[in-house]
Formats: structure tokens, C-alpha cells, sequence
């Protein structure tokens, strides 16, 4: 039975009511060891796909539609499908959490390293393949350490390495820390980042992993998470996976849900049934917004995510439902902001993750991110120009254009517009920046306008000289731009 | 300030050796390095550079791309204050600027006992316990500004003896001992792995693909 209530070993889960797929072992203090993990059915899964075909394994991931849990929530059994019949073939698992307010990975590497280790395990023998890396973020010490006793543990004990569980076949896991850059969650970055290079993503078409990876191999790199996933699948059947949440999003996922609610947490959450605003108000998740306050603003998906509204809780938390709406589930990091937030203040600290976070390859994001911080920051100074709204919106379209996605605003006329933005750049990155610009300019224009210093003495004497005139000349615009 | 010394040596090489080519061991190296020394030394890098058939000029390309490598010697306690937009809902901003006027430095800066280094970091995946912040790279979550004094204090008076000095990240390593492991795969050496080709359905003639 659920206690709907925090575990106080595994700090900000909440053991809440509902179906557990990555997280049944949380409630033991000692799931991490080899030992809970054999007493509560580890490895069985693998035992039995062992017995299986690997291209038999392979297609009941694809029936079960595993969505990937990274971000885009791309069906892992088609990037497996990707691959072409060439060797040598690696997998990479992306354990490089670093999206604003997502955490869910670091949990599943810190408090079940086994069931990860199996879920590595399971997709190398689907797709024939027998080297595995294992990225975690540089910053999560307890994660590796966690991980590096579980590998040796599983290798000591016959689940990794060679001659799996008595049979002939022979898979290596390699631990790989990371060094800290939020890039090198995308995966081409990952990939540079693991040949020992900068994390600078690569261009592609024409190259996708799949076919071209790592060492230029085909190469599959899967979330953490969504592999957590495959030992319950193969243990418990694809029927009973797809019987989990919704048709088009089978299974649960973990959210992490932070800012202004009364239970902040990492709750596991069936896909596609909950609401938005189940998941704020409800008893079974976070009780409502802290302090009595009522919702201002919302990011569903990670700071990459256009912002929502009160306008959109009672959406469910179906991919295609949100997209459609102007945002995107992404990663699984719901941040919720209360009345009190001042939008431009929190559209200036997104937009500075991704100034501090741009890689640099591209000159849109790498000019156009730190464009807009110092914007920003000079309205939130009290320095802004009346141009300066206009300008980063201006600066956005260079970086993400046409229409950029972003919710309905029904009281101005607005639709929405649906995910994903178009980009200028190689990696979503940049254009990830225009987002909390956007949504808040869109929204909240009059805190931008309120920010504006009152007009100086000097346009006070042109505008008496042009007679009545109060709209900018040509002259002071081009002067704002440069 | 030094090479690596020679039991890291054996280390690295040990850690070259679970990578199809070497440079994908830069990585690891430069954080043996900074465990070593507390930073990445100019002589570390240029000793990884031998170990790995690159030049120098490579290894600081790539050092210098990741935040978390220190080309500088760094406070015996690297204090990481998250203000991304969790934190800075719930006090981070705050708490940084007390942590900047209690320890008389800015972020990025270090206290002049080489003790404590403060940077104002990017969001460390506790969003839930905000604000929260890592003393090398170990959590502390939901702090007050008396929680951080109690915390100032006890890694003065030595009694956080569960955090390492900066440099060292997971005390426990990855060891595959050379009768467990299966074989590293070389990009260069094409060929399924036979258990999969055995496992092939006979009609498939063993060159399918895995999915």
C-alpha cells in the first residue's frame, strides 16, 4: 500500500498512490544493493529474454511503445529500428540529467542501479550488440559511486561481462562521468563528449546516431529512465504495460514537480490520464499551491518548455495533447510559479541557463543567447529601452523562426501555437531560449512595460520638437539596435 | 603542479583500456587528475597528453570545454548554490548572497584560507529541495541561512568527514576484473558478436539486423 507520503531514504520521492513501474523498490533503504534487487525479482527479466530471440525481444519493445523519456519523447522500439545491419553497433545511455527542474534519472541511478544495469543489459542482446556506455552527469557523485558497486557487483555476479547467466553471451557496461555541460544531454554532444571531445552537438541530417555514432557506428542512445523501464515490460508483459496509461502513451513516468506547491516531488504518474491540475491540487500529488497563492504560471516540460497558464490545468499530460497546446512534456520537470513570481525576473534566469549553457557552435545561440540575457537584465535593472521588447522577440526569430510555440491567451485573441519551434541552429538549444521569452512577453508584456524607466529628458524635448509625435524616429531605433 | 603519479598511472591505463579508442579516456583522465591534485595541473595534462597520443593543446581543448574541471587551484570545499528557476523560487538567490557575505568572496571566488570556493551554479537536479546546494558535488537541501552557518562550521571544525576533499567524485570505481570482462568492442573490427549470430533465425542466413 502506498503511504502517500515522502520516503525520507530517498529524498523528494513520494511513495503516492498508483501503478509502479521504475520505482518499486524505493520504499527499501537498501535498494540499490544486488541483494534487495535478486529478493524482489531482479534480473529475472533478463533471465527470460535471454531465452528469447533478440529480434523477437526487440519487437516487443516496439509493441509496447516505450516512449522515450529524455525529452522528446521519441518510441525507443523505432530508434532501435534504425539501425542498419552494421557492426560493430554501440549503446549509449544518456544519464547527463541536467534540464532545469528535472530530476528523475538521478534517482533511478542512485536508488535502483540494478534495474538500469538490466535494462542495458536486455537492449544490447535485442540489438545485438555487446558495448555499452554508461554517461552520468559529472555533478552526481552518489550516482556513480552507486553505480559503480552495482556494475561491479552485477559483473562479480554473472549479470554483465562475459558468459551472461551460464549462457554464451557476453556484454560490457562502462561507467562514464561526465564534467559538467548541460549540452551534452543532446545526444550528438553526448556522442563528442564520449570520443574525449568538447560537447559540441553534430550536424545532422545527414548522420543520425543510429547509423552513425560513435566512432562514426551505429550507435542508439537511450534516456536512463526510459530503460528503466524494459526489466517490468519483459517480467510483466507487453499487455500489461499498454494496459498503463493512455493509447498513445502507454506506461507511467516520473515527474518531478518543484517551485510553488505545498508536497514538491518526484512522483510516479501513469501517462496520458492525470491532469495538470490533478497533479498540483490533488491530495494524492502536490495539495495545492504553497502558501494559499493562487497559479500564475506553469512550465510542464523542463526549462526548454513554453510556459502554461491557469487556462491550461486541465489538459492531460498526453504528449500529442500538450504539443497541440504550445508546449511539450518534455523531460518530466514541472515547475510551478505562484502570483507573487515577477515573469520577467524568471524569464531572465531561464534565459540565462541557456546563455551560460550554449555550447557555442552556432552564432544564433551563441550571440543571440547572451543577447538576450543582457537584455533582460537591463529591464530587470530598471535600464530597459522602450525597443527592448520588440528587440528580443526580434533577436528570438533569428534564432527560432516564424511563429513560435506558446499557449492560447484567450482574453488577447491568441491561439495557441503547437510545439516544436523551428530552428536556425544545429540543436534545439538555442531556440529553447526563446521560450520563456516568448510565453512571457506574450502574456505579461505589461511587467516588461512596468520595468521601463520613466522617459529621459532628452526624447522629452525631440518629441515636444516633432510636434506632438511620440512614437520612436528612425534615427533613435537604429541607435537602440546598435 | 604534477604529473600523475604512478599508481594513478596504473589507474589510467586500467581506464584506457575500457575505451575502444583512447582519447574517449580524456575525460576520466582529467577528473583522476583533479582528484589527484584538487585541479587539473598544467603538468597533469600535458602527462595525459603521453598517455593518450595527444598533443597538450587537445587535452586543454577539451578540459577547458567542462565546467567542473578547475584549470586553477580551487578551495578545499567547492560550495555549488543552485539559483536556476526551482531555487531562485525558493530562496536561492538569497542564499548565495549570504554565502558571498559570510565567506567575504563572490561567487567563482576563493576564501583566502583556500577553504572554501563559492560558485553560483546551474540546476543540480534537487529542484524539489530547494534551495539546494553541493558541497563537492555531495547534496545539501532546503537550507536556511542558519543551516548554511552550521554547515560552514562543520566542514571547519573537519567533521564532514562524509565529503571528500575537491577532486575526488565517486570513491567507488568501476573495476572489471580480465576474467569477467567480455570484450571491448573496436570500431575498427567489423563482425556481429557470435552469440548473435546464433541466435539468428536459420531463414535469416545470421545477417539480420537487431531489430
Amino acid at each position: 500500500m502506498a503511504t502517500n507520503a515522502y520516503v525520507s531514504h530517498a529524498t523528494g520521492y513520494v511513495d503516492n498512490e498508483g501503478p509502479k513501474v521504475v520505482t518499486s523498490r524505493f520504499l527499501h533503504p537498501d535498494s540499490y544493493t544486488l541483494e534487495r534487487s535478486e529478493a524482489t525479482g531482479g534480473y529475472s527479466a533478463l533471465r527470460a529474454v535471454l531465452q528469447m530471440e533478440p529480434a523477437d525481444a526487440a519487437a516487443q519493445v516496439k509493441e509496447a511503445i516505450l516512449l522515450g523519456r529524455g525529452g522528446a519523447g521519441f518510441p525507443a522500439g523505432i530508434k532501435w529500428g534504425f539501425m542498419p545491419a552494421v557492426w560493430p553497433r554501440y549503446l549509449v545511455v544518456n544519464g547527463d540529467e541536467s534540464e532545469p527542474g528535472t530530476y528523475k534519472d538521478r534517482l533511478l541511478m542512485e536508488r535502483d542501479p540494478h534495474q538500469l544495469i538490466e535494462g542495458c543489459i536486455i537492449t544490447c542482446y535485442a540489438l545485438g550488440l555487446n558495448t555499452c556506455f554508461l554517461y552520468v552527469r559529472g555533478e552526481m557523485a552518489l550516482a556513480q559511486e552507486r553505480l559503480a558497486q552495482a556494475l561491479n557487483d552485477a559483473y562479480a555476479a554473472g549479470y554483465v561481462g562475459k558468459d551472461i547467466m551460464g549462457t554464451d553471451v557476453g556484454i560490457d557496461i562502462v561507467l562514464h562521468w561526465g564534467a559538467g555541460a548541460y549540452i551534452v544531454g543532446e545526444e550528438t554532444a553526448l556522442i563528442e563528449s564520449l570520443e574525449g571531445n568538447r560537447g559540441m552537438p553534430r550536424l545532422k541530417p545527414p548522420f543520425f546516431p543510429a547509423a552513425k555514432g560513435l566512432y562514426m557506428k551505429p550507435t542508439i542512445v537511450n534516456n536512463v529512465e526510459t530503460l528503466a523501464n524494459l526489466p517490468w515490460i519483459f517480467t510483466n508483459g507487453v499487455d500489461a504495460y499498454r494496459q498503463l496509461g493512455s493509447e498513445r502513451s502507454p506506461g507511467t513516468r516520473m515527474l518531478a514537480i518543484s517551485g510553488h506547491v505545498n508536497r514538491p516531488g518526484v512522483y510516479e504518474v501513469e501517462q496520458g490520464v492525470v491532469t495538470f491540475r490533478d497533479l498540483f491540487y490533488g491530495d494524492n500529488y502536490c495539495q495545492g499551491i504553497a502558501a494559499g497563492n493562487e497559479l500564475k504560471m506553469f512550465i510542464p516540460g523542463g526549462g526548454s518548455a513554453p510556459w502554461f497558464f491557469p487556462e491550461q490545468l486541465d489538459l492531460k499530460l498526453e504528449a500529442a495533447e500538450v504539443g497541440a497546446a504550445g508546449s511539450m512534456l518534455g523531460s518530466g520537470a514541472l515547475v510551478v510559479m505562484d502570483h507573487t513570481t515577477d515573469a520577467v525576473k524568471a524569464c531572465l534566469r531561464v534565459v540565462r541557463f541557456f546563455a551560460r549553457e550554449s555550447c557555442g557552435k552556432c552564432t544564433p545561440c551563441r550571440e543571440g543567447t547572451t543577447w538576450e540575457e543582457q537584455i533582460l537584465q537591463r529591464i530587470m535593472d530598471g535600464n530597459g529601452r522602450p525597443s527592448d521588447i520588440d528587440l528580443l522577440l526580434d533577436i528570438g526569430s533569428q534564432i527560432s523562426p516564424g511563429d513560435y510555440p506558446a499557449a492560447a491567451f484567450e482574453a488577447e485573441g491568441l491561439t495557441a501555437v503547437p510545439f516544436p519551434p523551428k530552428q536556425t541552429t544545429i540543436c534545439p538549444l538555442g531556440p529553447s531560449s526563446v521560450a520563456p521569452i516568448v510565453s512571457a512577453i506574450r502574456r505579461f508584456r505589461h511587467e516588461f512595460e512596468a520595468k521601463m524607466p520613466v522617459a529621459p529628458a532628452v526624447s522629452d524635448q525631440h518629441e515636444q520638437r516633432t510636434d506632438g509625435e511620440t512614437s520612436m524616429s528612425e534615427a533613435e531605433a537604429e541607435e537602440v539596435h546598435a | 603542479m604534477s604529473r600523475l603519479t604512478a599508481s594513478n598511472v596504473l589507474l589510467a591505463r586500467e581506464i584506457i583500456g575500457y575505451y575502444p579508442r583512447p582519447k574517449s579516456a580524456l575525460i576520466p583522465l582529467l577528473h583522476l587528475a583533479q582528484h589527484q591534485d584538487g585541479y587539473v595541473a598544467e603538468d597533469a595534462m600535458e602527462h595525459i597528453a603521453e598517455l593518450l597520443h595527444l598533443t597538450p593543446a587537445e587535452v586543454l581543448g577539451t578540459c577547458s570545454f567542462y565546467e567542473m574541471f578547475k584549470l586553477e587551484p580551487v578551495g578545499r570545499y567547492v560550495i555549488n548554490i543552485c539559483t536556476n528557476i526551482s531555487c531562485l523560487l525558493n530562496g536561492g538567490e538569497e542564499l548565495l548572497h549570504h554565502a558571498e557575505e559570510r565567506l567575504g568572496i563572490r561567487s567563482g571566488g576563493t576564501t583566502d584560507d583556500g577553504l572554501f570556493t563559492i560558485e553560483d551554479v546551474e540546476c543540480i537536479a534537487a529542484c524539489t529541495e530547494a534551495p539546494c546546494l553541493q558541497v563537492n558535488y555531495r547534496y545539501e537541501y532546503r537550507l536556511d541561512n542558519d543551516d548554511f552557518d552550521r554547515l560552514l562550521a562543520d566542514l571547519r571544525a573537519g567533521s564532514r568527514t562524509d565529503i571528500p576533499a575537491h577532486g575526488t567524485l565517486g570513491r567507488i570505481r568501476q573495476h572489471i576484473g580480465p576474467d569477467r570482462i567480455a570484450g571491448i568492442e573496436r570500431p575498427e573490427l567489423a563482425g556481429t558478436p557470435a552469440w548473435f549470430t546464433a541466435r539468428q533465425p536459420a531463414a535469416d542466413g545470421g545477417a539480420g539486423g537487431g531489430s
